[in-house]
């Protein structure tokens, strides 16, 4: 598909089936998520009892909404459920997409690559013709589209192949491939699984294999569902892989997000197939509705929806690149880290205190950090840079509030990455309060010093 | 096709469900035993450390119950000397934060100070108290006793007579009495309960929140940076106070005691950490053998070497911590920054080695 890109064509037609079985799956998945995110009591864990919240730069205006955040999870859990049935389909996405992506943007500290997969998969769907086919709204207007544009299809894979390939090519890095870190730390703490944990996961060599192998298939993968031939094995893998991370790692949903999304890489007869099974089993339904062939967008709608993607995919193709504009170590700073398919590629920790100092008598005192935030609040706070300064910001602020005057404040910190020894992560000399946020370098992260540098994407 | 893929459908779920087992324990055996930590850590730690804290709590109460019956000079230095040793030993006993003791919070019964003298004085007036109450966790314990064996008058000769003729003494007496009971009952309620337990926490050696070894690890790091870094160390030394706090020194009243607690703290700590037995010289599996076994006999000696320089930071300081923040407070804050320094090795390196679970949340690797 990358191949022919440029001679592709944009009027071709294909079964509505996949995207269908597709927004069915993802929508019932993500109905999953919110009940399984609230009954483990993450609702009122993550965004109630904190006092204070990381916000995304110029999204502060965005916070929970005390008890109404229930409300919120309960509509985005419904819509989801909408839009898996493809009742008001157009609404229900729009719903989702903007109840979810409050939801995200509420608290940056829960910041997960799958839940970023997820908004910009509903974005997506928000101009796709989900539920032309086997959709409530199909029995409705007792019309289904049997045929859609291919390029709406494709422009699902098309991000699949994007996330899988770059997260391939973020693996591409000496720590990765040559110290097989951090999977090295993490696989022989799993020493209490069965059969596997008391010796598999202890193997020097098993570290290397599992970092190799993880790197490969990520590159590979999106091209082997790509070709029909393959398919089948590239999908087993799939399964394979996903599975065995979610026994390994704590990563909720996202393995299975991934395994019903990669059945849309499979010809419509297979997705046919599912469809009769579902009606056949579980709807035990006979009736038919009128089947229409085409669906078509308006030809000024098309374009719209078209220069919309294009800018879309530029943007998903770009800023994994960010990075490069920065000076220093990636993985040190975490400038332009996010948002680019960077998964389980660090094992990063950091005790970060801080100062508040009255600039003119040189007096000051020690914030205990625990006094505003959870233990993981605390935890991400301590060496992701963007969150000591806004936390530093809140120090400085609520300080100032409480009558004391000129007030500095000035953080200690220390971070181990990758198995390395903890070092000085900020400059304890630079007020930390007078320092704007901004997406331009800080230069008050102290660079990385450690002789075992990390080369590579 | 479609069979194939039905299959492959159910036999993930069969395979999921079966492998989502957060919570079970198998015993293992790998590389590192574990377990064998753990029977340290419970026989030749725990269990002696208890069973000498219990023999010295019940010396105390004895010591108590002859000085109330009996309220003169040499009954009260008695009395004195056992609550010293008694509370030299509780330091190596309060970082075990585990079982029955973090059940009833066994350390905010024994150990919570500064003291709040007008709650001692208001229960002794009314004669009536509830010390399992919360709000009875500051009036209580080795403070409370600090305060009545020394603080409750100027002299020895005028807090004799708060038990020998002032008008309510007999509620004072009462007070003492009520504080020892309370004491010696969870001390021996914790220890008994640990005994009876050690199989089971020598056998749950799984890598889960609830796993015996990380809950030991979070108590442990906890205990260091909130009890002795800060609590001895850093809130009387006004690190987290515009001005120094040096009434909020452990055993204030007695007042030159308070470098031989924290001495104390700091030697349990080090000794859990190198695994080393209760009061003899003897080493066996620990934390540090542990480290070095995951090759990072670099982060091992550094956290030993640390605890060491920190200790030989305290070793300058004044007996009384009030008396020395008064003289001169930037000798504590040097003592406070060694630990600090122990703390991140503990916190940062040592956990990020051991990888032990901390939160259940979500991760995808940060």
């Amino acid at each position: 598909m990358l191949v022919n890109k440029i001679k592709y064509n944009f009027k071709e037609q294909t079964s509505a089936a996949p995207l269908a079985i597709f927004r069915l799956f993802f929508g019932l998945m993500l109905f999953a998520s919110i009940i399984r995110f609230w009954t483990n009591g993450w609702i009122e864990k993550l965004y109630l009892a904190p006092s204070f919240h990381f916000s995304y730069f110029g999204f502060s205006w965005i916070q929970p909404i005390g008890n109404y955040t229930y409300l919120l999870f309960i509509i985005c859990g419904l819509s989801a459920l909408f839009v898996a049935i493809g009742y008001k389909y157009r609404i229900a996405i729009c719903t989702f997409f903007l109840s979810f992506l409050y939801i995200e943007l509420m608290d940056k500290t829960t910041y997960l690559n799958h839940y970023y997969f997820i908004s910009i998969v509903s974005f997506l769907m928000l101009f796709l013709p989900a539920n032309a086919y086997f959709s409530l709204d199909a029995v409705i207007r007792k019309k289904q589209y049997q045929q859609i544009p291919r390029w709406t299809i494709d422009s699902i894979k098309l991000l699949l192949v994007i996330i899988y390939f770059y997260a391939g090519l973020a693996k591409l890095n000496s720590d990765w491939l040559f110290r097989a870190m951090p999977l090295k730390i993490w696989l022989p703490s799993k020493y209490d699984l069965p059969f596997i944990g008391e010796n598999l996961m202890q193997q020097n060599w098993f570290h290397f294999a599992m970092s190799w192998s993880g790197m490969l298939y990520d590159l590979a993968i999106p091209f082997l569902l790509l070709n029909k031939r393959t398919r089948f094995v590239a999908f087993l893998f799939v399964i394979f892989f996903h599975v065995f991370t979610r026994v390994l790692f704590p990563i909720g949903m996202f393995p299975y997000i991934m395994i019903v999304s990669a059945l849309i890489f499979f010809d419509a007869s297979l997705h046919d197939k599912i469809i009769n099974f579902i009606k056949k089993y579980i709807l035990k339904s006979k009736k038919t509705v009128l089947i229409v062939t085409d669906f078509h967008f308006s030809k000024v709608k098309r374009n719209l929806v078209l220069a919309v993607f294009g800018v879309f995919f530029a943007i998903q193709i770009l800023l994994p690149w960010r990075y490069l504009m920065y000076p220093g170590e990636l993985f040190w700073t975490e400038e332009g880290y996010r948002f680019s398919w960077r998964v389980m590629l660090m094992e990063k920790a950091g005790s970060t205190n801080f100062k508040i100092v009255d600039l003119e008598s040189g007096k000051y005192f020690s914030v205990h950090n625990t006094d505003f935030l959870t233990s993981f609040q605390e935890k991400q706070m301590s060496y992701q840079p963007d969150f000591i300064l806004e936390y530093a910001h809140f120090l400085g602020d609520h300080f100032t509030k409480q009558g004391h005057k000129n007030v500095g404040v000035f953080a200690e910190s220390y971070v181990a990455l990758n198995g390395r020894l903890s070092t000085e992560f900020i400059d304890k000399k630079v007020d930390l309060y007078q320092q704007k946020a901004s997406f331009k370098h800080k230069k008050w992260v102290l660079p990385f010093q450690s002789k075992i540098k990390i080369k590579g994407i | 096709m479609f069979r194939r893929f039905l299959l492959l459908f159910v036999s993930i779920v069969i395979i999921s469900a079966c492998s989502s087992s957060e919570e079970t324990a198998t015993i293992a055996t790998d590389n590192f035993d574990r377990s064998a930590l753990l029977v340290n850590i419970a026989d030749n730690i725990i269990i002696p450390a208890y069973e000498d804290f219990s023999n010295k709590m019940s010396a105390l109460k004895t010591a108590g119950e002859i000085f109330t019956t009996t309220p003169n000079q040499t009954n009260l230095n008695t009395l004195r000397a056992s609550w010293f040793v008694a509370y030299k030993t509780w330091q190596q006993i309060e970082v075990f934060n585990i079982g029955k003791a973090e059940e009833i919070q066994f350390s905010f019964y024994m150990n919570i100070y500064p003291l709040t003298v007008k709650d001692v004085e208001d229960n002794i007036a009314n004669g009536s108290y509830d010390l399992n109450s919360v709000n009875n966790q500051d009036a209580q314990g080795f403070p409370a006793l600090d305060y009545l064996l020394y603080g409750v008058a100027d002299t020895d000769a005028t807090i004799l007579e708060k038990y020998t003729s002032a008008a309510n003494k007999e509620n004072y007496k009462k007070y003492i009495t009520a504080v020892l009971n309370q004491m010696n009952t969870l001390t021996a309620s914790v220890t008994k309960d640990f005994k009876a337990q050690r199989n089971t926490f020598v056998n749950n050696t799984s890598n889960t929140l609830t796993g015996s070894v990380n809950e030991l690890i979070n108590d442990y790091i906890f205990y260091f940076e909130k009890r002795v870094r800060a609590g001895k160390f850093g809130i009387p030394a006004g690190i987290f106070s515009s001005n120094p706090l040096p009434e909020k020194v452990e055993g204030f009243y007695k007042n030159d005691i308070s470098k031989e607690l924290s001495l104390q703290a700091l030697t349990a700590v080090k000794n859990l950490f190198e695994g080393k037995y209760y009061a003899t010289a003897t080493t066996g599996v620990s934390f540090k053998a542990y480290l070095i076994k995951l090759n990072r006999a670099d982060i091992a000696t550094s956290i030993s070497s640390q605890f060491e320089a920190a200790e030989a930071e305290i070793n300058k300081l004044n007996n009384s911590f009030s008396i020395q923040i008064n003289l001169d407070n930037t000798a504590m804050t040097k003592s406070y920054d060694e630990l600090q320094k122990a703390v991140v090795l503990l916190k940062v390196d040592m956990l990020q080695t051991f990888n032990v679970s901390v939160d259940y949340v979500d991760a995808d690797g940060d």
